[in-house]
């Protein structure tokens, strides 16, 4: 009886009024999504655009140059890229071990009546705005830095050839290192949840075959949980990356603000998202400077763009 | 005899014994490994928890001295001069209230369009794409392009502008939702309804739509807590003001932004107030978040 409904197909069109409400509707339906591409394209667009003169007036040597100069009109978006790219790799560094840690935890360790109380209090973290991050940053975590974590890093790996020089320089609490770690703290919900999301994917006969052959908790997850979810586990990390590639508010208070690269991770810098969001009060309308800035809107939007993209390729549901 | 226990040498079958041992010894082995990767997952359970606690301790312990009747009463004037948030906190309203009026209906039609018009179909799967991109993009970047579409043609910043960002970020958060929970309605409630004869929209509107309301709902209320905080799309669009403004085609005011002013001045009734604004908003962004829960959890 069922496969009966199911096989026929729904009567399309009625009498006349109801034609016309069905293809209204149906239009208004079909715009409306349209319209989604029309904002990304114009997104795109607008911020090509407006960066079109400072494209034109360095060429692709922006990328690198790393001098940031209002005075002489010279403009480059080197160390923003760099900023950008070092804090977010760093802050995934971070997190992802403690993420992993959380989804695992939720999934298969906790008692089942904790699971949900943990789980929601993990997504009230992903709720928090970044401003508050941000605040937080600079009145708790930057005190911290500057009187412990800092001196500590460089007594204990300071002298160290190599890696030593990443910890050396004044420790004023800011910089790049303490942006990461901000960074990594708000990544962090989005990561575990979708981890633990990803977790929960796995149909749990394979995990109790496993079980069943005496494999621990951590062998479950070794050999049949992450072997399963690896694709997705990865979007997952993605997604978090896109996120901290882009982040403003939190990054702006902690980072320094300046555009040196310095070899030191207790060195003040800037990302892409810090640098617009304070030079740009600062910038007339038609000026280079602001046209270098949309410049550095629409790089950031094409690499956050593609890391996204991966992320949801990743993140697609699995074909069964 | 226990010298020459060791794994690994020897064939374990060959000696019963032995084997027995070399089993147990392993399984000892497995089980330690076992508790040491449980207890370090608790540990980073612990501390993405402690996290949490400690900007909430924070808020309130910095939020909380510095609440009191003047900050909903007065706006906000010059340091020392006993200035409130009245205007950030209407036109926070306004602006949130205003770009979730503009964003949620379009997400509502993109989300039907990709669950009732376009489930499999080549361009339902590219919107589908688009939006989830959309979703995570950086929200600095809608803040700019608003900008140069609203802002620089019109000669000005204005509150209008700063709905319209606003708007942007809605249409996504809403578009996830309401696409997810029409899915979640069985395909039989709609045959029914079309049996009776209703027209295609009809069912959409008058049946799928309620069965889905919470959620639907859930998705609206998740997108005013997440704009409510954004701070980023406003500094290029409505930009803040610091008199008393309700015109949308004038620069408006809003909570985040001046947290954001008010926390890294030098003054001291400045910061207090901006400790006082980052309560309330985190409040309200954390009540509506657990509302959101809630309204789901009565869909049963």
């Amino acid at each position: 009886m069922s496969d009966a409904a199911a096989a026929a197909p729904l009567p399309s069109a009625g009498p006349r009024p109801a034609a016309f409400g069905d293809r209204l509707f149906g239009s208004l339906a079909t715009a409306a999504g349209v319209l989604v591409l029309v904002l990304l394209g114009a997104i795109i667009v607008s911020l090509f655009i407006g960066g079109l003169p400072s494209f034109r007036a360095f060429g692709l040597p922006f990328l690198t140059d790393t001098d940031w100069d209002p005075v002489q009109n010279v403009f480059g978006a080197g160390v923003p890229i760099f900023g950008t790219l070092v804090t977010s790799v760093l802050a995934l560094l971070l997190a992802v071990p403690l993420a992993f840690g959380i989804a695992f935890y939720l999934t298969e360790i906790a008692p089942v009546w904790l699971r949900g109380p943990v789980g929601t209090a993990v997504e009230l973290l992903a709720g928090v705005p970044s401003i508050i991050y941000g605040m937080w940053g600079f009145f708790v975590i930057v005190p911290v830095m500057g009187d412990d974590v800092q001196p500590f890093l460089t007594d204990w790996l300071g002298d160290l050839p190599g890696v030593g020089m990443l910890f050396q320089g004044a420790p004023f609490g800011t910089g790049i290192l303490t942006a990461a770690l901000i960074l990594a703290v708000m990544i962090l919900p989005f990561i575990a949840a979708t981890m633990r999301d990803v977790f929960n994917t796995v149909p749990p006969m394979f995990k109790e075959s496993a079980y069943g052959v005496g494999c621990t908790t951590w062998e479950v997850m070794r050999s049949i949980v992450i072997p399963y979810t690896r694709a997705s586990v990865v979007g997952g990390i993605m997604l978090g990356l896109g996120r901290a590639l882009g982040e403003t508010m939190a990054v702006t208070f902690v980072i320094g603000n300046t555009n040196r690269i310095t070899t030191s991770l207790f060195g003040p810098g800037n990302t892409i998202a810090s640098i617009v969001a304070l030079e740009f009060p600062e910038s007339q309308a038609g000026t280079l400077k602001l046209s270098s800035l949309l410049a550095l809107g629409f790089i950031l939007f094409v690499i956050s763009f593609i890391v996204l993209a991966i992320s949801r390729l990743l993140l697609r549901p699995r074909p069964t | 005899m226990s010298a020459t226990m060791r794994p690994g040498v020897g064939p374990p079958g060959a000696d019963p014994v032995r084997g027995a041992r070399v089993a147990a010894l392993l399984s000892r082995r497995r089980q330690r490994l076992d508790r040491l990767v449980r207890l370090l997952c608790v540990v980073a359970t612990v501390i993405g928890l402690a996290f949490l606690a400690s900007i909430l301790f924070t808020l309130f312990w910095r939020g909380v001295g510095a609440l009191g009747l003047h900050v909903f009463t007065r706006v906000t004037l010059p340091p020392g001069s006993h200035g409130g948030l009245l205007n950030a906190i209407v036109g926070s309203l306004v602006q949130t209230l205003l770009g979730t009026a503009i964003g949620a209906p379009i997400g509502l039609m993109v989300g039907t369009y990709l669950a009732e018009y376009a489930r499999s179909s080549p361009l339902g799967t590219v919107v589908r794409f688009v939006s989830d991109v959309l979703l995570s993009a950086p929200s600095i970047l809608v803040g700019l392009f608003v900008y140069t579409i609203l802002v620089e043609p019109f000669g000005g910043f204005s509150g209008i502008a700063g709905c319209v960002a606003l708007a942007v970020i809605v249409v996504p958060i809403v578009v996830r939702t309401t696409e997810d929970m029409l899915q979640l309605i069985p395909t039989e409630l709609r045959e029914a309804a079309a049996a009776l004869g209703a027209p295609k929209w009809r069912v959409i509107v008058l049946i799928c739509y309620r069965a889905a309301l919470y959620g639907i709902a859930t998705g609206v209320l998740l997108a005013v807590a997440r704009v409510a905080g954004e701070t980023a799309p406003l500094l290029f669009t409505s930009l803040g003001n610091l008199n008393w403004s309700l015109s949308l085609t004038q620069p408006m005011s809003s909570l985040p932004v001046t947290i954001y002013q008010y926390a890294g001045s030098a003054f001291d009734d400045w910061v207090d107030l901006a400790w006082a604004g980052a309560l309330l908003i985190t409040l309200g962004v954390l009540a509506l978040n657990i509302a959101a829960r809630v309204v789901l959890r009565a869909r049963r």
